[in-house]
């Protein structure tokens, strides 16, 4: 019997997963505290009393995410980047695109025929195109982040934003509120200038088919579908597992291999 | 012949009125919602003071992001040739104006009868504009007008190492956490902004004197590390207010008409 976890300790949240013989049996999500190693231990700690496993039965770990070097109860620390597409092709594996929007950046990775990492992009220089972006506008919007891939479904009329930076767009969105706009309106066009920042890393690195989105985001349908407009081609989900796990679960599978 | 400039920016309206060569008055005022409340309140602000009335203002020219809402100007003219024309008659030997507004930043080279010949600006991106020290001031509670000082008390140097300031914000936040001093963060906050509104400059080659111009231009802190960042000293304009600059050049080329 082989149990072995992963743990991934991003910029806003910490993820983990417990994989036992190649099936996912457990995971814990938290947000991220000041302290990587902290996040790392309280989530550890989460993930232990809502599976029931004990600390000793994980054969194996491995840390991911900007925090992993901190880890304290790790083998192995491996990049973001590697443990996205481990995980993405463990669900899907045509998968030759992936893109993993995170709470503060944003990375696009192509791989070859045989899951290998050909080329990468990242962008933690500018908010627009990250996790922070649909943060800062759902806080204007008085809504949960949440709740914006599906308020803006209704919408008929998206609003649209003359720059792409967050501070311009957050300003926006306050004089549309103001004019009384429809929620569901403003919601769609913040999606819109979401997926509009992130396609244009996309298109820097030229995508290869299957597309599939990683990461919190994924979970706006709205972005999701905005971005797939954008490209022209669909973008695949992972139903099988929360999409916002899946650098836990690339972390898990690599653990799972060193044992 | 009394002319008037009105400048209608992002976040201040501002007036001049001009005569025989000479500033008479200016005004600056917090931009109102509607652009035409602001150029209202703006020249009858200035008017009061000079003790004038609108027809005693023979010709008066709009610039600025809402210029198009002024109802009593004349002509119009971009803010670009207005900066131009305002430090160009202040400082003669002008070649280059940088002006650091409430939403934008522009740097603009100028021939030596005070010609537009080439200019550059951002207004796509926050960092390196006004608004990236309204938001600092904010997560700091320090006034706008009181960080250049402020900052210039330093003893610590501090690195803020993000241009965006949605990140940047978040950098000063575990600053502040971690007891820096706030002149120290406001310090490094000077440098960062004066960085990225030098490289902007340094897309066109750098010509002296150089004269900077705007609102921010009054944060001392900004202004000594924008020298520092672009290599050369930078002048202010003499004995103007920087802030009514795209006003002054705007009611110079109202007594040109």
């Amino acid at each position: 019997m082989s149990i072995v976890a992963g743990f991934d300790v991003g910029s806003l949240s910490t993820k983990s997963v417990i994989i036992k013989n190649n099936k996912l049996v457990g995971s814990a999500i938290i947000k991220s505290g000041p302290k990587p190693v902290e996040s790392a231990n309280k989530v550890l700690q989460k993930l232990l009393d809502e599976t029931g496993i004990a600390q000793t039965d994980i054969k194996s770990a491995v840390g991911t995410g900007y925090g992993r070097e901190k880890i304290a109860f790790i083998e192995y620390a491996i990049s973001e980047i590697s443990c996205h597409a481990k995980g993405a092709q463990w669900f899907i594996p045509s998968a030759r695109t992936i893109i993993d929007i995170g709470g503060q950046d944003c990375k696009v990775i192509k791989l070859d025929n045989e899951g290998n990492i050909k080329k990468f992009i990242t962008n933690d220089k500018c908010a627009s195109g990250t996790g922070r972006f649909l943060d800062v506008m759902a806080k204007v919007m008085n809504i949960d982040v949440s709740e914006l891939g599906k308020l803006s479904q209704k919408s008929t009329k998206p609003i649209s934003f003359a720059s792409i930076c967050t501070v311009w767009a957050q300003a926006d969105v306050i004089k549309h509120i103001n004019s009384r706009r429809p929620a569901e309106d403003i919601c769609a066009g913040i999606n819109v200038a979401m997926a509009n920042r992130v396609a244009m890393l996309t298109n820097a690195i030229k995508v290869e088919n299957d597309i599939c989105m990683t990461g919190g985001v994924a979970k706006n349908q709205g972005v999701v579908k905005a971005l797939s407009s954008i490209l022209g081609c669909r973008i695949k989900k992972v139903k099988k597992a929360d999409p916002q796990l899946i650098g836990a679960i690339g972390a898990a599978l690599f653990a799972q291999e060193k044992l | 012949m009394k002319t008037a400039g009105c400048d209608i920016g992002s976040r201040t309206a501002k007036a001049v009125i001009f005569e025989n060569n000479n500033i008479i008055t200016s005004a600056v005022i917090p931009a109102k919602l509607d652009p035409v409340e602001s150029s209202e309140a703006v020249i009858k602000m200035a008017l009061e003071q000079a003790e004038l009335k609108m027809e005693n203002i023979e010709k008066i020219v709009g610039t600025g992001y809402g210029q198009q809402e002024i109802p009593f100007a004349h002509r119009l003219e971009s803010e670009i040739v207005c900066h131009a024309k305002g430090a160009w008659w202040n400082i003669p030997t002008a070649r280059m104006v940088i002006d650091i507004g409430g939403q934008d930043s522009k740097a603009i080279k100028i021939d030596k009868n005070g010609k537009v010949v080439r200019y550059t600006y951002n207004d796509k991106c926050a960092s390196g504009t006004g608004r990236f020290l309204e938001i600092m001031a904010d997560a700091l509670q320090v006034e706008l007008d009181e960080m250049g000082a402020v900052g210039k008390t330093f003893t610590e140097k501090l690195n803020i190492s993000n241009q965006c300031v949605i990140f940047a914000e978040t950098e000063v936040v575990s600053l502040i956490n971690d007891e820096k001093d706030v002149a120290d963060i406001l310090n490094a906050l000077h440098i960062s902004l004066a960085n990225r509104v030098a490289s902007l400059a340094r897309s066109l080659t750098i010509e002296q004197d150089i004269i900077m111009t705007g609102g921010v231009a009054k944060n001392s802190g900004v202004f000594d590390a924008l020298s520092d960042g672009i290599g050369f000293p930078v002048k202010s304009l003499d004995g103007i207010d920087p802030q009514i600059n795209g006003a002054l050049g705007a009611a110079i080329i109202a007594s040109e008409l």
